[in-house]
């Protein structure tokens, strides 16, 4: 500590007639401000930002680009199958096609991956196979990340009883396996649509989510800034919505896009043991389900749409890994 | 001077210690501010120093009504808002506004700097019109001498001591009367740290502000402050004018914090007295009876574990050093400290 007393090195007041702008200027602040004045044009084109920094970080990598355009074609291929074939992939013709091996002169035909036990193009069933296992990872997602992210923000921003509450409730849903609990609950349903599976999956799944908020809404509601906010006079639905869940938002989204390829799977896996979607829904796990009875003298008709399935997981996951390694300041 | 602006009459705040998971049982409480009386005057600004877990910045808090006291009031020009809920509350705080100590955590990383200093209008609406907001932000970035311009920038683009007027400038939006810095330059290295003193220094006399000044820096506090109050345990154990206390400290435990201050001058430095405590801050769930200094005070005597001593002035002190103390034996050291 220099001697801050001494009233001719330090000055306690400004002289007067001096701006504030300039008051500032003693020589550290001058300096300071300057430096920043010269570095204005440089620093405007990258306004950093944690997303900003992120993006950069992103773009650089290879897995997120390989990721994400892969997941770019299955979601366009999901929304429109009918641009990557012409055939009908419910047309079944047994007399011509039953399991007829795949044809690699048939580029993007109906025959390029070969035909399944009941006739139908395998090309055009894994083309338009898509639609139903991104629907279902996308919406079971999102359901999941608005439910346990508000449940988590409830349970870390009031604490106590409320929190006493959620957090048990979580507990009890974690002690439910996925699938022993999605099979109960899609029993129940009489007709099975992409719908219930979404319902069930969002209904289970909501819990991981919620710890994880949870956790972050923890460690941000203890920060200056959002004490700052109360200081002010902000209410409850300002510190939420404008401090903390912005702040808090990083692992959630990392969370939820590994998540989304587990959900993927976890559809194929219902849909394969015959609880899941149904004829005529096309879907990869129904597929796989049915290949299985010819799979020594057909393996092709297990092989595409299980590769199908495996590589959209690892897309997914392959995208959560990459966001994560970007939003964790630490691994950069 | 001036009439009160701040009148604390006996501020209690205790932390309740539970035991048990299902039937919470209160097993004692850590007595963080016990029994505190002080009054803020008008245009003053008033230090408090004291050790680190001596009660300053649940002081602060319980001040701002971040924290529920315990018992107690704090009155604003007469009116008792420690006890305040909803709009009373709200209102109150645009009177009573807040710096920070660290400015890396004090500002949400996530919004501009004229989100940040802008909200307290978003909060307030009455204060400035929607229309007059973007040039009342930039008013006060300047006015805290910053660059009007840097009104889209993010916080970590900026310095600790820039962040600093930028948490000063969001105080100082709504136009309080009183700020209460708690330990606002200790996060900052030392050439920064006077600049932003001084800031403080230029805007109480532009804005007519109180402040309650917390630190553990004597020097700094001496520097700003008009009246020093000294915190030892939850208790105040002195409170004086500056040279009141910086040069007639009559409480031991004062004289032995002064006594540690660093002097600047070798040959000072070897002749001069220092007090030497020792044994640690006693916990303030379990604090001494008596005299809390007691534990650790060369003076102590039976009556001090009997007998709490009051702030008051006392006694044996009449004359220029007269001020308050909570002692049974103070009187003014000889070898003056700092």
């Amino acid at each position: 500590m220099p001697d801050i007393h001494d009233e001719d090195s330090y000055e306690p007041h400004p002289k007067p007639g001096v701006s504030h702008l300039d008051y500032a200027g003693e020589q550290g602040m001058a300096v300071e401000q300057e430096t920043l004045v010269e570095s204005d044009v440089v620093k405007r084109e990258e306004a950093r930002s944690l997303w900003g920094d992120a993006w950069r970080d992103l773009r650089r990598r290879p897995i997120f680009l390989i990721s994400a355009v892969l997941i770019l074609l299955l979601v366009i291929m999901a929304i429109f199958p009918w641009a990557f074939t012409d055939a009908d992939p419910r047309k079944a013709d047994l007399v011509h096609n039953y399991l007829k091996r795949p044809d690699w002169t048939d580029f993007f035909g109906a025959g390029w991956f070969g035909y399944d036990g009941q006739g139908r193009s395998i090309y055009a069933r894994v083309v338009y196979g898509a639609r139903a296992s991104i629907t279902v990872g996308i919406c079971v997602t999102a359901a999941v990340t608005v439910l346990g992210g508000l449940a988590g923000m409830i349970a870390g921003y009031f604490g106590g009883g409320v929190d006493a509450v959620i957090s048990r409730i979580i507990d009890i849903f974690f002690g439910i396996p996925l699938l022993l609990g999605a099979l109960v609950l899609l029993n129940a349903f009489s007709t099975r649509t992409v719908w219930s599976v979404v319902v069930a999956l969002g209904f289970l799944g909501w819990t991981q989510i919620a710890r994880v908020m949870r956790g972050a809404v923890l460690t941000v509601k203890q920060s200056d800034y959002v004490v700052a906010g109360r200081a002010l006079g902000a209410g409850t639905g300002r510190l939420m919505f404008r401090h903390i869940l912005p702040n808090a938002i990083a692992p959630v989204i990392v969370v939820a896009t590994i998540a989304l390829g587990g959900y993927i799977a976890t559809e194929a896996t219902l849909s394969f043991l015959g609880i899941g979607l149904q004829d005529p829904t096309i879907s990869w796990g129904i597929d796989i389900s049915s290949a299985q009875k010819v799979i020594r003298t057909a393996p092709y008709v297990l092989f595409f749409p299980a590769a199908a399935l495996s590589v959209t997981v690892l897309a997914f996951i392959m995208l959560g890994d990459a966001v994560r390694d970007a939003l964790d300041p630490k691994l950069r | 001077m001036a009439e009160p602006i701040l009148e604390v009459k006996d501020l209690v705040k205790h932390y309740p210690l539970t035991q048990g998971i299902l039937f919470k049982k209160q097993v004692g409480a850590v007595k963080a501010v016990d029994g505190i009386s002080f009054d803020l005057m008008k245009g003053e600004t008033l230090g408090i120093v004291g050790e680190s877990g001596c009660g300053k910045s649940t002081l602060a808090k319980v001040l701002m009504n971040l924290e529920r006291a315990t018992s107690g009031q704090v009155l604003f020009k007469g009116e008792d808002i420690s006890k305040l809920t909803g709009q009373a509350l709200k209102a109150v705080r645009r009177n009573i506004q807040m710096v920070f100590q660290d400015p890396y955590t004090s500002l949400n990383p996530r919004m501009t700097v004229g989100d940040i200093i802008g909200e307290p209008f978003e909060i307030h609406p009455e204060v400035a019109p929607k229309g007059d907001r973007r040039k009342a932000v930039q008013d006060l970035l300047d006015v805290v001498g910053l660059n009007p311009e840097y009104i889209n920038r993010y916080p970590h683009q900026f310095s600790g001591g820039q962040r600093q007027r930028i948490g000063i400038a969001r105080g100082l939006a709504l136009k309080p009367e009183i700020i209460i810095c708690d330990e606002p330059v200790s996060a900052l290295d030392v050439s920064v740290q006077a600049q932003v003193i001084n800031l403080l220094d230029q805007l109480q006399g532009e804005f007519g502000l109180s402040y309650m000044f917390i630190a553990h820096d004597l020097s700094i506090v001496r520097h700003i402050s008009d009246r020093v109050g000294v915190m030892y345990l939850g208790k105040m154990v002195e409170i004086g004018s500056d040279e009141e206390i910086y040069d007639n400290a009559t409480h031991p435990y004062t004289q032995a914090l002064l006594s540690a201050v660093p002097v600047p001058d070798p040959t000072a430095r070897e002749t001069r007295d220092r007090i030497i405590l020792t044994g640690d801050i006693p916990s303030p769930a379990n604090p001494p009876s008596g005299c809390r200094f007691r534990t650790r005070c060369w003076k102590a005597e039976e009556r001090c574990s009997t007998e709490v001593p009051l702030l008051a002035v006392p006694e044996l002190l009449k004359g220029p050093a007269a001020h308050q103390s909570a002692c049974h034996f103070a009187e003014v050291r000889e070898t003056a400290a700092v």
